[in-house]
């Protein structure tokens, strides 16, 4: 998923780049996708000192939370905004950074699959973003900390019309602002 | 002989396709299939001089004539101008029912005098014609003209071909809106954006275009001003703000909102001013569309479990269901005349373009026979309806008549094509 916002992130710059002749200029700002990269150096976690020849020095980073990359991406089953429980998870470790943080603010999009007309499905998909939204603020996130946003069925995480691709289309992005 | 650029193929056989001659972006290839029950057979033969200039005024005029279905073009490599005196016998030989000739004459000034001519074959009659002084980029115009003139004496009613189209295209990451002759040529740009773009809506004087816009990574309500490009926001509240559709008179615009959770509907001020909530449901409402008195708002809601078409006073008041084929209906358009609404409907999962009569309660009809139809939009005389679907894997643009005869594909040659709202009578 880092891959694939990394890509967008890619992409649009490169299309932002190329310029446009339009007849109205568009704010250049490219999207701001934000990707959270561990800040602490971290090569394998094999220190290299000169003094030890088999001194193995183990740096472990699943204890440094401030610095782990959060899962972003809740997904859902067709026609459906439930949050499921594998993605309860998800939105508890979002929740619990907004409450230590009353200056964080996150956009939730809501995603449909291809299937059906485009304004439906932004609505379906407002839908699935509310659905976090409620959430993350029954776990105590300030309203004002937290936009329910839908991109319906126009920007697809993965191209194709199989229930593969669908499911992976069908989700909400937890994305800070 | 005439000058191929594109080729039209006679309303009976199925046009092929062509390799396009021209600038790549955005260009239109016009294939047009099908019988009607009644179509007049007129000549339109070609205009002296119509090939010293960049448009072949007489193929124009015959594919507009086609496309409307009502028309048969019959071929002819004949020149006549509006001044000839062809003969009617001749012509009545050949199967013609009506005959249409003309020039086009460059003066000193650059600009070029269009004259024409149209015969009533049957009653061997001059119908009149007209004379005017165009600009050079005003001649695909002045051939529209012409279409409207003939299809109005012959037929009693208005011609659409003057009118525009606005449609988005998406040609990798980038989106464009654009505006084209109905024909779907001569399409410009008028928005070029990184992220999508839906929903385009003309003001009934059609001289704006709303939209949604999710350039600020949310779905935003925009209005352009289509010859000055000037912008301004609509709808920018709290979460998401789309399907905009102008009053009638201008005046007021309906578009769904977020602001209040989930997605309801707002009537408000062409400003996005005062906006005065419409439904009140825990459901999705969306996608609405004034009546074309101004008085009722037709709309979709899945209130009743899956999305269907509704309607409900302007003022507010009792919320009707008028849709009932299967679970899954949506994209609600009016006729002019608002006797017919055409809408999508999902059938064993395909998205089929449908069409009912709303007074007499008749059995709505499905009239394409293709799986991903969506965004229906009438023309303004309320005689074709313009659609996106999916063919040949491609999105294409397709103008019907009502009763599924008459079909037009309007196929881009470089970019994925959606969207598709017809414009007003305005030029």
């Amino acid at each position: 998923m880092k891959n694939i916002k990394f890509t967008a992130f890619a992409l649009v710059a490169a299309a932002v780049m190329a310029g446009c002749a339009s007849n109205v200029p568009l704010d250049n700002k490219a999207a701001p996708v934000e990707s959270r990269t561990p800040s602490t150096s971290s090569s394998s976690g094999a220190s290299t000192n000169a003094n030890s020849g088999s001194k193995v020095a183990s740096v472990d980073l699943t204890k440094n939370t401030a610095n782990a990359e959060l899962a972003r991406v809740v997904y859902f089953d067709y026609d459906s905004f439930v949050i499921k429980d594998e993605f309860r998870p998800v939105v508890e470790a979002q929740a619990k950074v907004l409450s230590a943080d009353r200056t964080k603010k996150l956009s939730v999009e809501g995603h449909t699959d291809e299937r059906g007309g485009s304004e439906y499905n932004l609505a379906l998909g407002q839908k699935r973003a509310e659905s976090v939204t409620k959430a993350l603020k029954l776990l105590g996130v300030n309203d004002t900390q937290v936009e329910a946003v839908s991109f319906g069925k126009e920007r697809p995480a993965v191209q194709g019309s199989d229930e593969a691709a669908w499911a992976k289309n069908r989700r909400a992005e937890l994305a800070s602002r | 002989m005439l000058m191929n650029r594109r080729s039209f193929g006679s309303s009976v056989a199925m046009a092929s396709g062509l390799a396009l001659a021209g600038p790549a972006l955005a260009q239109f290839r016009v294939e047009i299939s099908g019988v009607g029950a009644t179509q007049v057979p007129i000549a339109v033969a070609r205009f002296r001089d119509e090939d010293r200039t960049t448009q072949v005024l007489s193929a124009i005029v015959r594919a507009d004539l086609e496309r409307a279905g009502v028309f048969r073009g019959i071929d002819t490599t004949a020149l006549i101008d509006e001044a000839g005196q062809p003969q009617m016998s001749e012509w009545r030989s050949k199967g013609a029912d009506a005959l249409v000739g003309g020039s086009v004459t460059r003066l000193a000034d650059g600009r070029f005098d269009v004259r024409f001519k149209l015969w009533d074959v049957v009653k061997g009659k001059d119908l009149g014609g007209q004379s005017n002084a165009v600009a050079p980029t005003d001649l695909r115009l002045a051939a529209h003209h012409i279409a409207d003139f003939v299809y109005e004496k012959l037929t009693g009613e208005r011609g659409v071909f003057s009118t525009r189209i606005a449609y988005v295209t998406r040609s990798g990451t980038r989106y464009a809106l654009r505006v084209a002759d109905a024909d779907g040529e001569g399409g410009q740009v008028a928005l070029n954006s990184p992220e999508p773009i839906i929903s385009p809506a003309w003001s009934p004087n059609g001289q704006e275009l709303a939209y949604v816009s999710f350039e600020a990574q949310k779905a935003v309500v925009y209005a352009q001003e289509v010859a000055s490009g000037k912008r301004r926001v609509i709808a920018n509240f709290r979460g998401s703000n789309s399907a905009p559709a102008w009053s009638p008179d201008g005046q007021s615009l309906v578009a769904t909102l977020s602001r209040e959770g989930g997605s309801q509907i707002f009537v408000m001020g062409r400003n996005g001013e005062n906006p005065r909530r419409v439904t009140s449901s825990p459901s999705i409402d969306t996608e609405a569309t004034f009546s074309p008195d101004g008085r009722t708002l037709y709309f979709v809601s899945d209130r009743s479990g899956g999305p269907q078409i509704y309607r409900v006073p302007v003022a507010g008041g009792a919320v009707e269901r008028v849709s009932f084929t299967g679970d899954y209906n949506i994209s609600p358009a009016l006729s002019p005349d608002g006797r017919y609404m055409a809408y999508i409907s999902r059938q064993s999962g395909a998205f089929k373009l449908y069409v009912a009569e709303l007074s007499k309660g008749a059995t709505p009809q499905a009239i394409t026979d293709t799986r991903d139809d969506e965004s229906p939009s009438f023309a303004p005389n309320g005689r074709l309806i313009i659609y996106a679907t999916r063919s040949g894997g491609r999105d294409v643009l397709m103008t019907t008549t009502l009763d599924g005869k008459i079909k037009a594909k309007l196929v881009s040659t470089t970019a994925d094509v959606r969207e598709p709202m017809w414009g007003p009578y305005d030029r």
